[in-house]
């Protein structure tokens, strides 16, 4: 254990002062100090993001795109600034290509359902063995709608993607690889570019998954070359509820709407009906203006930030608490790809993901416990669950020191 | 919240870590699959039934300590009882987990009664009834399953 080296806090992140921004961190869990480890599950908003969410609904609501009184245009004005700054953070060309929905599941569901409408029986989609349940279960309700066929990427036993089989997927009847650029259970970075190239050889777009990625790096959808990336504002330091399409215009022009509604038409009689352009085509109904006010602001947050020094100390976490935690008797990390973000999977011998949690709460330690939407993964590791410790810019050096000493503490009470 | 050691009394780890009838049975009249979806416990509670009677319980399965020991003190306490026995002790387990005040008195309940401290515990309730909820199903109906959603 002396072996391990302890980071020593760095010039280029002051955590301390980073974690001022985020007024939640400062309270007191089971008189212990709140660590957050949940990351992947959802992260905490900077202040910034909760005022303007607040001074939205003081000030400014009213509904968008409709009415021309100050409150619907100061409404409308922020909800497309809101549009403006994702395709600024993810380098968009056009605003048309960000489409507002209520998450990452949405915009994969969105995606299978409308570019799904094109695909006849026979045609086939590329996933992976390390998909959230949110990149299968669509591909799988569009198999019952029209017989397309899934195929499955294999992942090796260090929890990367097995690229070597990739070629052999391929088909004359290949339509999409849909696939996450970030493991939620195994902390994964995957080669997207790689796959987006080799894709995109046999002509074949890529959908993206974005909602693990987004948080720890930035994203530049020109660069990956992707086709659609699709992330969740809740994920990336803002509200629940609000989340990013980005689709390459060309496609998204093809493609059928989604849902039907208000907002979404040009004009509408009972003969026919002709539906508005992008992206709105693609966003029925009100939308969740709150919740965009509230992600543009999280992303004008996060592009004040050095992100050069924002990864060098993620990874620096990331090699701490793999290192403290490796060195826990009984304790096996789950998914150790040469490329992760700060997330370690593990399972302890004795003792249950579940008591473990329990166990770690009481120390004021928020893990996940559980499958984390991604069975086909616990099913490969033949573990019927993980823990999973997921950290953020905001997390500390001293949380990972506690989780190590309350992992211990958990294998003495109960194995 | 109340102390760790509430829930992870002496007598439920000692069941966590020695479950007691846990082994398959050939001659069960039934056996039914519990599962919580929610955590991944799985477990498969066998009941031999004669004459109205419990005449041996086991189950086999994964899952957390409350889980598992629940369901070993469970084996230990329906063995030999009625069906009618055994529907009531589910009752009472039932509302001591679940019930802000339970009528329920811990201490009537024998060993049974070291699983009240889950009650704290909203998010492992489902744990601990699980193997309940699957002895239910067993003496009541036909179902070869049940999960906890």
């Amino acid at each position: 254990m002396n072996a391990i080296v302890k980071p020593r806090s760095d010039a280029d992140w002051d955590v301390a002062r980073v974690r001022r921004d985020f007024p939640i961190l400062d309270q007191e869990v089971h008189g212990h100090p709140l660590a957050y480890l949940d990351n992947a599950a959802t992260t905490q908003k900077p202040q910034s993001v909760i005022e303007a969410m607040d001074r939205y609904y003081r000030r400014d609501n009213a509904n968008v795109h409709r009415g021309v009184h100050a409150l619907a245009e100061r409404a409308t004005t922020d909800f497309e600034a809101a549009r403006e700054s994702v395709r600024r953070f993810i380098n968009a060309p056009s605003a048309r290509e960000i489409v507002f929905v209520r998450g990452t599941t949405e915009a994969i569901n969105l995606v299978a359902s409308s570019f799904g409408q094109g695909l006849r029986e026979g045609d086939e989609v590329i996933i992976t063995a390390m998909e959230h349940h949110a990149n299968i279960v669509p591909w799988q309700l569009l198999r019952e709608r029209t017989g397309v066929v899934l195929r499955v990427l294999p992942i090796t036993p260090a929890g990367e993607l097995d690229l070597e089989a990739l070629p052999g997927l391929f088909s004359a009847r290949t339509r999409l690889i849909a696939l996450t650029h970030v493991s939620n259970a195994l902390g994964t970075i995957n080669p997207v570019r790689q796959v987006v190239a080799m894709a995109h050889e046999h002509g074949v777009p890529v959908l993206l998954d974005g909602a693990q990625a987004m948080p720890h790096m930035r994203v530049d959808v020109q660069a990956l070359d992707c086709d659609f990336y699709a992330f969740s504002g809740h994920k990336l330091f803002g509200p629940t509820g609000i989340g990013v399409l980005y689709g390459r215009e060309s496609l998204l022009q093809a493609m059928p709407p989604y849902q039907g509604g208000g907002e979404m038409i040009r004009t509408v009689s009972f003969e026919k009906t002709t539906f508005a352009g992008l992206p709105h085509r693609f966003e029925a109904g009100t939308p969740d203006i709150a919740g965009a006010i509230g992600l543009g602001r999280a992303i004008e947050y996060l592009e004040k930030l050095d992100w050069s020094a924002v990864m060098a100390y993620e990874h620096r976490l990331l090699e701490y608490a793999t290192d403290r935690l490796k060195d826990i008797p009984g304790l096996r990390v789950i998914g150790e790809a040469r490329d992760k973000v700060a997330l370690v999977s593990f399972v302890m011998d004795d003792v249950h993901p579940h008591d473990m949690g329990t166990i770690l709460d009481h120390r004021g330690l928020a893990v996940r416990a559980g499958h984390h939407c991604a069975m086909p993964v616990m099913t490969f590791y033949q573990v019927p669950a993980t823990s999973r410790a997921s950290m953020a810019f905001y997390n500390t050096v001293e949380e990972v020191d506690r989780l190590a000493a309350a992992l211990r503490h958990a294998r003495e009470l109960l194995a | 919240m109340s102390e760790l050691n509430d829930l992870y009394q002496e007598l439920i780890l000692d069941h966590k870590r020695h479950p007691r009838n846990f082994r398959d049975m050939p001659d069960a009249t039934r056996a039914v699959d519990g599962h919580n979806p929610l955590c991944g416990d799985q477990l498969r509670l066998f009941v031999k039934v004669v004459g109205g009677r419990v005449e041996d319980v086991s189950f086999i399965g994964v899952g957390c300590a409350i889980s598992m020991a629940s369901a070993s003190m469970l084996t230990e306490t329906v063995k030999g009882r009625t069906v009618d026995e055994a529907q009531r002790l589910f009752a009472d387990v039932h509302d001591l987990l679940t019930n802000d005040h339970p009528h329920t008195d811990p201490a009537e309940l024998g060993n049974l009664g070291a699983l009240a401290g889950v009650h704290e515990y909203p998010m492992r309730v489902k744990c601990a009834t699980l193997s309940w909820h699957t002895l239910d199903t067993a003496l009541t109906s036909d179902e070869d399953s049940v999960t906890t959603e």
